[in-house]
């Protein structure tokens, strides 16, 4: 924040708008960095492997990465605070392995999936506090509610727990045609998609035209200052890191809707591709500048690379955790390079 | 005199890892209840050999006094290292790979081989965090983090994929061999311990480390060069992981890719602050982290004895590292401390210090 008002250009007509068109385009540019590689990705899938540019493989990533989505959506709105959440994944695993439990024991799927999300606001409301009121580092508070998660989920469960096949559950994963292709190129969505395209709406409603959101970019800028400027510092923290296990619930049911069963071990590493997907989208770790938009352009990324290295086949799955990190740490580094360019 | 020994006592008690110790008491105390001769160590009369719950104890305190070891300093400048599970996972992948392509059984030379290829391995990715987080400048926790999920994806392409066994006598010695009646891999483990503490303490080593987690910038200012030192500590880091993962791996003599050194970083972390080292850096306790180490050997074998499902116990262990956190805020000492006051007149306290305080009416 600082270098940009140092930087800026004395004001006056069209030198002052240049200026802030340049500006909004270098905030934005890690943003559009990741656009260009998305496309970059599906013009060279086209190219090399072919049956990429079409309707179901399109469909098929945004319903395999839906629950993906949701969860760097949430990171987004911690890390644009200067926090992270390594709880996502096992929060996942515990809201889903005690979903469908509920769901076993004769509950109403319904009131079960609200269950699901009211578990991932609880462990993101224990993180949330613990950061806030007990000074504890986000990652080290959200790393014990990670394992306090994974734990839980492995006290209740440590076999695939299976949903009823009848079960209305499943129907968050219920296709609906949208176009009706030749053969299986159909474009289809499903209810699961449709809710974390709502969310993410919403998110971007919430981040940029509402006052929590500005305190959220005010707190990633400086917290000292947010708090000397008198704004709800505290409440806003603690409210992210809820929205953030709420999230990580909500992908647990489209994810258990999707795949029918949950088991303990589900959502390993997946905190990692979360972050990874927020840093590709252009948020800096340390806080105060990223987009919502532009995660939801890295978890689609992160996606469309695991669909390359499947159909590539050369590459062993094994090396997928190691593409992923490089990629992170390319572009933590490709940040860390603007802006020390920005402070001198 | 009556005066020295309580202060003496109460010297001893407020050291944090006086309560490790209770904490271990306690565990034992709980397993003899339930099994009165869980305590009795018995002599193989043939060997001289030590045998019994204890020395299991002590055995599967050796990988984790290593990572703890390392973790301590790394967190005493300030910093974390989550990938010690996955440096461990590559020690091991890469030594029974190794190992299984020397395929001499008895030979000393492809020991020591698998042994230098499996430290020097996990010291370079040691090296690696410790450049990107002292000359990069990225943060801690980012950059191991992404070690932690990229080394445990290294160690799987070491193997494609599969858990690898190996045999090899002297290298399955390391953690089923006796000295002196005593597990080798636990002497072996304390040795490396008081190497590590001798070199810290008797060098300005531990002083400029702990002069970087206090405060960087004065540390900087007072001559103390931070890049090289930190990356001799998360390098220190890594090795002793690598050891971790030798001593892992040679008790069966195979490496599961998905399971060795798997969440065993929240131990380290938990050992250290049991030890009473601050997770925001600054002063670290070589012994509290052993300490720690021998607490967390004993709660994952009690949990096994009492019959819990083992894959819970990371459950226990963050609700401990909760508690612990919360005890070293300061919100929750303030509150102790205004207690602990109550009745003298507080002169309105602006920095809490509630271990003063108690020395008042003494």
């Amino acid at each position: 924040m600082n270098a940009t008002t140092s930087t800026r250009p004395p004001a006056g007509g069209f030198r002052d708008l240049t200026g802030r068109v340049w500006q909004m385009n270098r905030r934005a540019l890690p943003t559009m960095a990741a656009l260009v590689l998305f496309v970059g990705m599906l013009g060279y899938g086209e190219l090399a492997y072919g049956r990429i540019l079409q309707y179901n493989t399109m469909s098929n990533l945004l319903i395999n990465n839906a629950h993906l989505i949701l969860i760097a959506v949430g990171l987004t709105f911690v890390i644009l605070m200067g926090g992270i959440d390594l709880s996502v994944g096992a929060v996942i695993a515990f809201a889903s392995v005690a979903g469908v439990m509920l769901v076993n024991a004769g509950w109403n799927p319904w009131l079960a999936a609200v269950m699901m999300v009211a578990m991932g606001a609880g462990f993101g409301a224990i993180a949330g506090a613990l950061i806030h009121h007990f000074d504890v580092q986000p990652f080290i508070a959200t790393l014990a509610t990670m394992f306090l998660a994974r734990g839980l989920a492995s006290m209740l469960s440590t076999v695939p727990e299976r949903l009823p096949a009848d079960s209305a559950l499943r129907l968050v994963n219920h296709s609906f045609k949208l176009i009706d292709g030749p053969k299986v190129n159909d474009l289809v969505i499903t209810p699961g998609v449709i809710v974390a395209g709502l969310v993410v709406v919403v998110s971007v409603f919430v981040l940029h035209r509402t006052r929590f959101g500005r305190t959220v970019y005010a707190i990633g800028g400086s917290e000292q200052s947010a708090q000397m400027m008198g704004l709800p510092v505290g409440q806003t923290k603690v409210l992210a890191y809820v929205i953030s296990g709420s999230l990580a619930g909500i992908a647990a049911v489209v994810y258990t809707s999707r795949l029918g069963a949950a088991q303990n071990i589900t959502g390993i590493g997946w905190e990692l591709d979360a972050i990874a997907a927020t840093v590709i989208g252009g948020a800096l770790l340390t806080g105060g500048a990223g987009f919502v938009l532009g995660s939801v352009v890295g978890a689609l990324v992160i996606g469309l690379m695991t669909v390359l290295i499947t159909r590539d086949g050369g590459i062993p799955p094994e090396a997928t955790t190691i593409i992923t990190g490089g990629i992170l740490l390319v572009f933590v580094l490709l940040q860390r390079g603007i802006i020390g360019r920005n402070r001198q | 005199m009556n005066n020295r020994a309580r202060s003496w006592v109460s010297g001893v008690v407020r050291r944090q890892y006086f309560w490790g110790i209770v904490g271990i008491l306690v565990l034992l105390m709980l397993n003899t209840i339930k099994k009165p001769d869980y305590l009795a160590i018995t002599m193989n009369p043939a060997t001289g050999n030590l045998a019994g719950n204890l020395i299991d104890i002590l055995r599967a305190a050796a990988p984790i006094l290593m990572i703890a070891i390392g973790m301590a300093l790394v967190i005493a400048t300030g910093g974390i290292d989550l990938s010690v599970g996955s440096l461990m996972v590559v020690a091991g992948a890469v030594s029974m790979e190794f190992l299984k392509a020397a395929g001499d059984a008895s030979s000393v030379g492809a020991m020591l081989g698998a042994l230098g290829l499996a430290l020097a391995l996990s010291g370079i990715l040691g090296a690696v965090n410790g450049v990107l987080v002292s000359v990069v400048g990225l943060q801690p926790f980012v950059t191991t983090l992404v070690m932690m999920l990229a080394g445990r994806g290294v160690a799987k392409v070491i193997t494609s994929g599969q858990n690898t066994s190996a045999s090899n006598d002297p290298f399955r010695w390391i953690a089923n061999g006796y000295l002196f009646g005593l597990p080798a891999v636990f002497l072996i483990a304390i040795a490396i311990v008081v190497l590590v503490s001798l070199v810290v303490r008797r060098s300005a080593l531990g002083l400029m480390i702990e002069a970087i987690g206090i405060n960087p910038q004065a540390s900087r200012m007072a001559g103390v060069k931070p890049r090289g030192l930190i990356i001799s500590v998360y390098t220190i880091g890594g090795v002793l992981a690598g050891i971790a993962g030798v001593f892992a791996v040679s008790s069966a003599m195979t490496v599961d890719v998905s399971r060795t050194g798997y969440q065993i970083e929240l131990d380290a972390i938990l050992a250290v602050v049991i030890g009473g080292t601050a997770l925001i850096g600054g002063k670290f306790s070589l012994g509290g982290a052993t300490v720690g180490a021998m607490l967390i050997a004993t709660l994952d074998k009690t949990v096994v004895f009492l019959g819990v499902s083992s894959s819970a116990t990371p459950a226990f262990k963050a609700a401990v590292i909760i508690v612990i956190c919360l005890l070293q805020s300061k919100r929750v000492r303030t509150f102790i401390s205004r207690r602990r006051a109550r009745g003298t007149p507080p002169p309105r306290p602006v920095e809490p210090l509630p271990v003063r305080k108690e020395e008042v009416p003494a």
